[in-house]
């Protein structure tokens, strides 16, 4: 039983788009940024996306080849485990369905890499399935540095911090390895609708 | 990379107010005892959650202004004109009531006095909320490592903890603060009166070759801006940990 604040009425949303917003959370109409360091920048010239690990090759792409691979715009909401959800967000990006297309593994893990040194652990099941985007547009236009630009991964369904910025790869691993914020007090999975913000929750 | 400072399970507790501290027209800290507190780090934060009479919640996170060896968990709190939980803790909540609140939480934007690198703060606004936690930790330990504090406000009436940073200055903790003030300046002003630019951050900045630790917060923008330029007057980027406010309907 939660303590009631005396007082306390809040500011509602409409039911519509109530439904749309986990436990905790409340929408922003603004973007807010969040990172903990500096924000890399890397020229798209020595730029490039790979995918490491449990394979048998690794597999690499340039930004021209990666950008050749086949995109696709999507509308979903995002939800920061600092308590902000932002609705109908246009991104556009490769699936990583479409990465992982003819790599052979066995792993049940991933880790993303990132400019800058950041990590973020996944079940590979959560980056399978049109649910997980390498996006480099936000909203019709090139990912700004500062949102993750050049690309950064999107994966929606979970926390932001699991859609980490500046992405230069994934690792594919048989043993789960917790990333940079899963370190760092926050849940391994981070499933908002299940309020997954710390460990224990 | 630093394992966590928060283990096990984080769960809400209450907290009792102490004591509100007006520290500018719209900045209050709440002085909370928290009577299961397990202990925080200078830097962390915790979550705050309100809850009305008919069950509807809101949550929101803040910063933590005490140092760990406090007594008591301080949070210093920005009233947003159009917030939903600061506008409830700034101005509603009374001294002798509740809140609940969990914490603390994030094991990243943290400084420990063992750490002995020079140390470089530059806070924006509200942003010097977790950097005070660090500052008097600083000197509630003695701690060996020199700091400068860089902090900007908008005008001296929005300089939060002023007469406490002019004391510890002062009294020679090892503290040099530079203010600078970005939209209006009291007559006399000798400090800065412009935004955070590079010639600013030479004047305040360790030189690079004492490597410091150096921790940014506030907006957004302030903090690309300051992380930029140390990074472009060649300062390593693992050196610089950060941490930003945007407009999060606080």
């Amino acid at each position: 039983m939660a303590f009631i604040s005396r007082g306390f009425r809040g500011k509602r949303r409409d039911t519509a788009s109530g439904s749309r917003v986990p436990p905790g959370q409340h929408v922003v109409d603004d973007f807010p940024v969040l990172s903990a360091g500096p924000t890399p920048r890397v020229p798209l010239s020595e730029w490039s996306f790979s995918i490491v690990g449990e394979l048998d090759e690794p597999k690499t792409w340039t930004w021209d080849e990666f950008r050749r691979l086949p995109s696709e715009t999507v509308s979903v909401d995002i939800h920061c485990v600092t308590k902000w959800s932002k609705l109908d967000t246009s991104w556009t990006g490769v699936s990583v369905e479409t990465i992982l297309e003819g790599v052979e593994t066995a792993a049940d893990y991933a880790v993303a890499y990132c400019d800058g040194g950041y990590t973020t652990n996944l079940p590979v099941d959560d980056l399978r399935g049109r649910q997980a985007w390498i996006a480099f547009e936000y909203d019709g236009q090139p990912l700004d540095p500062e949102h993750g630009g050049p690309a950064r991964l999107l994966v929606p369904h979970l926390y932001l911090w699991k859609s980490a910025k500046w992405v230069r790869g994934i690792s594919l691993q048989a043993e789960d390895e917790p990333g940079f914020w899963e370190s760092n007090g926050y849940h391994n999975r981070g499933d908002p609708w299940r309020e997954q913000r710390y460990w224990g929750d | 990379m630093a394992r966590a400072a928060v283990l096990g399970r984080l769960t809400w507790q209450l907290g009792e107010v102490a004591e509100l501290i007006q520290e500018t027209p719209r900045v209050s800290s709440l002085v909370l005892d928290v009577p299961d507190w397990p202990g925080h780090l200078a830097g962390q934060h915790v979550d705050v959650r309100l809850t009305a009479e008919d069950g509807y919640q809101a949550q929101r996170s803040y910063s933590i202004a005490s140092a760990p060896e406090s007594a008591q968990v301080t949070l210093t709190v920005e009233r947003l004109p159009d917030g939903e939980v600061s506008p409830y803790l700034v101005g509603e909540l009374r001294t002798g009531e509740k809140v609940e609140l969990r914490g603390p939480i994030g094991g990243y934007f943290v400084w420990r006095a063992g750490d002995e690198r020079p140390l470089l703060l530059i806070g924006g606004g509200s942003g010097i909320v977790p950097l005070m936690a660090m500052i008097r930790h600083h000197a509630a330990t003695a701690a060996a490592a020199p700091v400068r504090l860089l902090y900007s406000s908008r005008s001296i009436e929005d300089v939060i903890y002023k007469d406490e940073l002019a004391r510890l200055t002062a009294d020679d903790t090892g503290l040099a603060v530079a203010h600078t003030l970005t939209r209006s300046q009291p007559a006399g002003w000798e400090g800065y009166s412009r935004r955070i630019d590079g010639e600013m951050v030479a004047e305040v900045a360790w030189p690079k070759k004492d490597a410091p630790a150096v921790f940014i917060c506030g907006p957004t923008a302030f903090v690309e801006t300051a992380s930029s330029l140390l990074v472009e007057s060649g300062y390593d980027p693992a050196w610089i940990r950060t941490e930003r406010f945007g407009a999060t309907g606080g």
